[in-house]
């Protein structure tokens, strides 16, 4: 009974380029994340701003190829594009708005 | 070519005046969406609170090389996470959070693979893909077990540290860390250790149940019957933001 219900549905047969694709984007974050080892142990701790802006910028790489092929964000209309990244600027305000604080503090803890 | 087929009489209708979906996805997609666009920010604010408050810390000032815990200023987390199971008394820095990364973002491939079958109708490839996405979270899950145990526990012969108790300097040695004192650096840099790490293993946690369950209608031949894998999409999007979450986790509790 359970297979007749299901014996009409018709398998399409696999899309070798689209598989391909998505192990590719599978090869470029795992490379990005062995490039971070890399550089976490070559880098010394000492130049923390260079660290941290490659660190950064390797991050954000990483968050672009998941959301735009894995959640395929890339592919959706622009209006839904955008709807979900301008929103974000709010997280780009607390960061500024937060780190600026912390410094304040440390200020007030440390340098009176 | 829907938006083009209106009668030469009739008014002008944008796309956002009814009728169609402008956005071309489904309500569940979009919900999906929005609700993970609130807990980005959910996410945000946490890590952004561990930037403020480690910044209003001293960091470490000395060579890296004679590097100890102290509760005086803030721990350099390489130094914090570098024991791996099996290999006790090994310094390996990082290397135990390099392989949790690994295998959630191998999780995270099998998902799009069980995406792109349910894309084909095809129940078998699914059920292989959803089974091995489970798997992965449960090994991710278990890794965090084992670091949140080790964590707590702490190292062999803990840290001597100077309390301020009824205003006079008390020493003592603080063996591994709770939400209250922390051997390994000051108090909040645990705090936000089991509120970020938990936080996320919580999410992992709801991500496998929502894929057992989708594994489950699969096997049961709920989505053949429907006529669609939707499903699998939507549950797909939360199991790769959970992924999302971990890499800025990884970056800003781990590496930096």
């Amino acid at each position: 009974m359970h297979a007749e219900e299901t014996s009409h549905v018709q398998v399409q047969p696999a899309d070798k380029k689209k598989i391909q694709k998505i192990w590719k984007t599978a090869g470029i974050l795992a490379l990005i994340t062995i490039l971070e080892f890399i550089i976490a142990f070559t880098i010394p701790l000492e130049m923390a701003t260079l660290r941290i802006a490659i660190f950064v910028a390797m991050t954000i790489v990483k968050a672009f190829y998941i959301v735009s092929e894995f959640m395929h964000l890339k592919y959706e209309t622009k209006s839904l594009i955008w709807s979900i990244i301008i929103p974000l600027i709010f997280v780009v305000w607390m960061l500024i708005a937060f780190l600026y604080e912390g410094t304040a503090i440390f200020d007030v803890r440390y340098l009176n | 070519m829907s938006t083009t087929t209106q009668t030469i009489d009739g008014p002008k209708r944008s796309i956002w005046d009814g009728g169609q979906s402008p956005f071309k996805a489904s309500y569940g997609k979009l919900m999906m969406w929005f609700f993970l666009l609130s807990d980005a920010f959910t996410f945000s604010a946490l890590l952004i609170t561990y930037g403020m408050v480690r910044s209003a810390h001293k960091a470490y000032p000395g060579d890296m090389a004679d590097f100890t815990f102290s509760n005086e200023y803030w721990p350099v987390p390489e130094k914090v996470f570098n024991a791996v199971p099996f290999l006790h008394g090994y310094d390996l820095p990082l290397v135990f959070v390099g392989i949790m990364t690994f295998i959630l973002i191998m999780s995270s491939v099998t998902m799009v693979l069980g995406v792109e079958a349910g894309h084909r109708m095809d129940r078998k490839a699914v059920e292989k893909w959803m089974l091995w996405t489970i798997i992965g979270g449960l090994v991710f899950l278990g890794c965090q077990a084992w670091e949140w145990t080790h964590y707590i526990v702490g190292t062999d012969s803990g840290t001597a540290m100077k309390f301020l108790v009824n205003g006079s300097w008390v020493e003592k040695t603080i063996f591994g860390a709770n939400l209250s004192v922390n051997q390994y650096g000051p108090t909040d840099f645990a705090d936000f250790f089991f509120f970020i790490t938990g936080f996320h293993g919580t999410h992992v946690f709801s991500g496998v149940v929502l894929n057992f369950l989708i594994y489950y209608n699969t096997i049961k031949g709920v989505y053949d019957k429907r006529g669609s894998y939707e499903m699998v999409e939507k549950v797909g999007l939360y199991w790769h933001f959970v992924d999302l979450v971990w890499v800025f986790v990884f970056t800003f509790f781990y590496l930096v």
